[in-house]
C-alpha cells in the first residue's frame, strides 16, 4: 500500500486537474493544506472550483494566484491577520471569481450529505435570510459540470403539516479533498490531533483524497490506538510527508500559526504587484518543503514550535 | 474623566447578561472577554464553546481566532463543526451566541457579507461563517456593534443572519423554533427588543454619553423612553478584566496613559 506515498508534485500532477471541484481542509489559521496549495499554484492549475466552510490562507493564495474560477463558502478570512481575505475580497469585488454564500452549518451538512450518500439535507438555519433568497452564481453556470442545478430550496416541511419551512441543500462530492493531518500510517490511515473541523466529512465526500502529514508512521504503530484514527486507509489516494506542511497556519501539537509570516503577508496581499512578489518569493521557487522551510528559517520555526504539553507556542508574540 | 475604556464597559455590560450555567457560543474579540469575565465574576459554571469544535477550553492564553490551537486545550471535548454547530440548537441547552456585524436593523437582523447591491457590491466582508447558524438556532443572541449611523440602518444591504425578521410574530411564522436577539451591546450603551413589536429600544446608556446622542447615531427611530443610566464598571470588575482576563490587553487595546497612571496609583 506504500505506493500511495509520493511527493506533493506527483500527487498534484496525478490527482488534480484544471476545472476540478476542490474541498480545502482546515479552518482560517489552522491546518490549511499549504504544501499542496503551493504545489497547485506552481503547476498553474486553472479554473478550480473551491468548496469550503471558513477558509483562510490556502484559499487566499489560490485565488490570488489566479487558480480559481468559483467558490462556495461560508467565510473568507484569516482571522485577525485578514478579517476579510484580501485576495478573496479583491477578486469578488472585481468579479474575477463567482461566489456563492452559505453558512458554516450548511456547508458542513452538505459535506456530510455527500459523505453519506444523501440526496439532499434539510435545516432551518438561514430561513428568511439573503443566503436563501439570493444566488451569486450566474444562472448560466447552474447545472453545468459540478455546479448544482439549485443553490438550495426553501420548502414546507414535508413531514410536519404546518411545521413551517425548511431549507434543503444539495450534497457536495468534490473531485478532490486536500487535507493536512498530524499523523498518517504508511498505508494512509489518518489521525488528527485537536479539532477536526470538517476535514473528515470533506475527505469522505470526495472522489479523490490527497493527504499531507507531519509524520508518516508504520501501520502497526497507528493501529495501536485505533480509537484516535479518523480515516480508513482505502479512502486516501495520495500521501505526502510534509513537516510544517500547514505553515504559516497552525498544526496542533506541532506548531502555532506564524504571526511574523502572516503579518508580512498582510502587508503584501492587498496590492497586486506586492502579492505577485510574495508568490515569486515564497511559492514559485520551491520544489521541496525543505527548501521552503530553509527560507522561513530555523529562528522563526523554533518560535512557533508547539509546547508538547499545550499544543501551541506559549508566550508567542502574536501582535 | 472616566476610569475605563469603551471596550472595557462593553465587555463588562455583555458579561452581566450571562447567566450561570449558560452555554456560550463565542467568537473572538470582545465576546471572548465578555464570556471569560462573566465566568470569573458571577457565572462560574457558564461554558464557552467554539463553532470549530472546542468545548470548554481552559483559555490560559486568549485565542485570536476560533480555530486558534488555544481553543483545543483543557477542553471537555475536541470535535468539529458538525458537532459544535448542532449543539447550538439543542433544546435542553440555554445556548447564548455572541455575534458582531457590519450592519444591524431595528429588528436585530445582521449583515456580515457585503455592502452595495447584490449585483454591484462595493465592499465585501467575510460572510456568515457560523453567524447565520447561531442566529437561527441558538436560544439567544447578544450582538456587539460599533454605534454608528452607517451601521444601524433602516435596511440591510445584505441580510446574513436572522434576528426578529420583520418584528412581532414573524420569527415564529418563518419556521424558527426559538432564539432571537436579546441585546445589542455597543460602545455607547445597551439596546434591547420590545417583547411585542420586537423593535429595538435603548435600555441603558453609558455614563459618558446620553440618549439623544445615541439616537443621533442610529439610522432608524429609536425608543428612548425606557433608557436608564448604565452602572459604571466597579473597581472589582475592572480589576478582574484587566489583571486576570486580558493582562496583555490583546483584545482590550492600550489603556490611555492617564488611566494607566491612575490604575498604577490605585494598584
Amino acid at each position: 500500500m506504500t505506493d500511495k506515498i509520493m511527493t506533493a508534485s506527483q500527487a498534484v500532477e496525478r490527482f488534480v486537474e484544471d476545472g476540478d471541484q476542490i474541498a480545502l481542509g482546515g479552518f482560517t489559521v489552522n491546518r490549511n493544506p499549504m504544501v499542496l496549495t503551493r504545489e497547485i499554484i506552481r503547476q498553474r492549475k486553472r479554473e478550480l472550483y473551491l468548496v469550503v466552510h471558513s477558509h483562510g490562507q490556502a484559499m487566499e493564495l489560490l485565488i490570488g494566484a489566479g487558480c480559481v474560477q468559483r467558490v462556495e463558502l461560508a467565510y473568507g478570512g484569516v482571522a485577525r491577520f485578514a478579517p476579510t481575505g484580501y485576495r478573496f475580497k479583491k477578486a469578488f469585488l472585481e468579479k474575477r471569481i463567482e461566489v456563492e454564500d452559505y453558512s458554516n452549518y450548511q456547508m458542513t451538512l452538505r459535506f456530510m450529505a455527500g459523505a453519506m450518500g444523501l440526496p439532499f439535507v434539510a435545516t432551518t438555519s438561514g430561513l428568511s435570510s439573503d443566503i436563501v433568497r439570493l444566488s451569486g452564481f450566474p444562472p448560466e453556470s447552474r447545472g453545468r459540470g459540478k455546479v448544482p442545478a439549485h443553490k438550495l430550496k426553501v420548502i414546507d416541511n414535508p413531514l410536519d403539516d404546518g411545521g413551517g419551512q425548511v431549507v434543503i441543500l444539495p450534497p457536495l462530492n468534490p473531485d478532490v479533498a486536500l487535507i493536512h493531518v498530524q499523523y498518517a500510517g504508511d498505508d494512509g490511515t489518518c489521525r488528527i490531533d485537536g479539532l477536526t473541523f470538517a476535514d473528515i466529512e470533506q475527505a469522505k465526500a470526495a472522489r479523490k483524497v490527497i493527504v499531507s502529514c507531519e509524520e508518516i508512521v508504520p501501520r502497526a504503530f497507528i493501529r495501536r490506538n485505533p480509537d484516535q484514527n479518523c480515516l480508513a486507509p482505502f479512502l486516501v489516494d495520495a500521501l505526502v510527508q510534509a513537516p510544517f506542511g500547514a505553515h504559516p497556519t497552525a498544526c496542533h501539537k506541532f506548531y502555532d500559526y506564524d504571526p511574523m509570516h502572516l503579518n508580512m503577508f498582510k502587508k503584501m496581499a492587498p496590492d497586486d504587484d506586492r502579492f505577485q512578489n510574495y508568490l515569486e518569493e515564497w511559492v514559485y521557487p520551491f520544489d521541496s518543503q525543505e527548501a521552503y522551510l530553509a527560507k522561513v528559517g530555523i529562528r522563526d520555526l523554533l518560535k512557533i514550535r508547539a509546547n508538547p504539553a499545550l499544543g501551541y507556542a506559549p508566550g508567542l508574540d502574536r501582535r | 474623566m472616566e476610569q475605563y475604556t469603551a471596550s472595557e464597559i462593553m465587555a463588562l455590560s455583555a458579561g452581566r447578561l450571562v447567566h450561570n450555567g449558560d452555554i456560550l457560543f463565542a467568537g473572538t474579540g470582545l465576546s471572548m472577554l465578555a464570556a471569560t469575565v462573566a465566568k470569573r465574576i458571577h457565572a462560574p459554571e457558564a461554558v464557552v464553546f467554539f463553532e470549530t469544535g472546542g468545548i470548554d477550553p481552559s483559555l490560559d492564553e486568549l485565542p485570536l481566532a476560533v480555530a486558534d490551537p488555544r481553543v483545543m486545550v483543557g477542553t471537555a471535548v475536541n470535535s468539529g463543526l458538525a458537532d459544535a454547530l448542532s449543539l447550538l440548537g439543542h433544546p435542553k441547552l440555554r445556548t447564548i451566541a455572541f455575534l458582531g456585524a457590519a450592519q444591524i436593523d431595528r429588528y436585530g437582523n445582521l449583515n456580515s457579507t457585503q455592502l452595495g447591491t447584490y449585483e454591484s457590491p462595493v465592499q465585501r466582508f467575510p460572510g456568515s461563517g457560523g453567524a447565520c447558524d447561531a442566529a437561527s438556532l441558538a436560544y439567544g443572541v447578544i450582538i456587539f456593534m460599533q454605534h454608528q449611523r452607517r451601521r444601524f440602518v433602516d435596511k440591510l444591504d445584505y441580510f446574513t443572519s436572522p434576528g426578529w425578521l420583520s418584528g412581532g410574530q414573524s420569527r415564529w411564522q418563518a419556521g424558527f423554533k426559538r432564539g432571537g436577539p436579546m441585546a445589542v451591546v455597543t460602545n455607547l450603551g445597551v439596546l434591547k427588543f420590545d417583547e411585542k413589536s420586537r423593535e429595538m429600544y435603548l435600555d441603558a446608556y453609558y455614563p459618558f454619553t446620553e440618549p439623544k446622542k445615541i439616537a443621533a447615531e442610529t439610522g432608524f427611530p429609536l425608543d428612548l423612553s425606557r433608557a436608564r443610566p448604565c452602572a459604571a464598571p466597579t473597581d472589582a470588575e475592572l480589576k478582574t478584566l484587566r489583571d486576570d482576563v486580558d493582562p496583555q490587553r490583546l483584545i482590550l487595546g492600550p489603556l490611555p496613559a492617564a488611566m494607566a497612571d491612575d490604575a498604577a496609583a490605585h494598584g
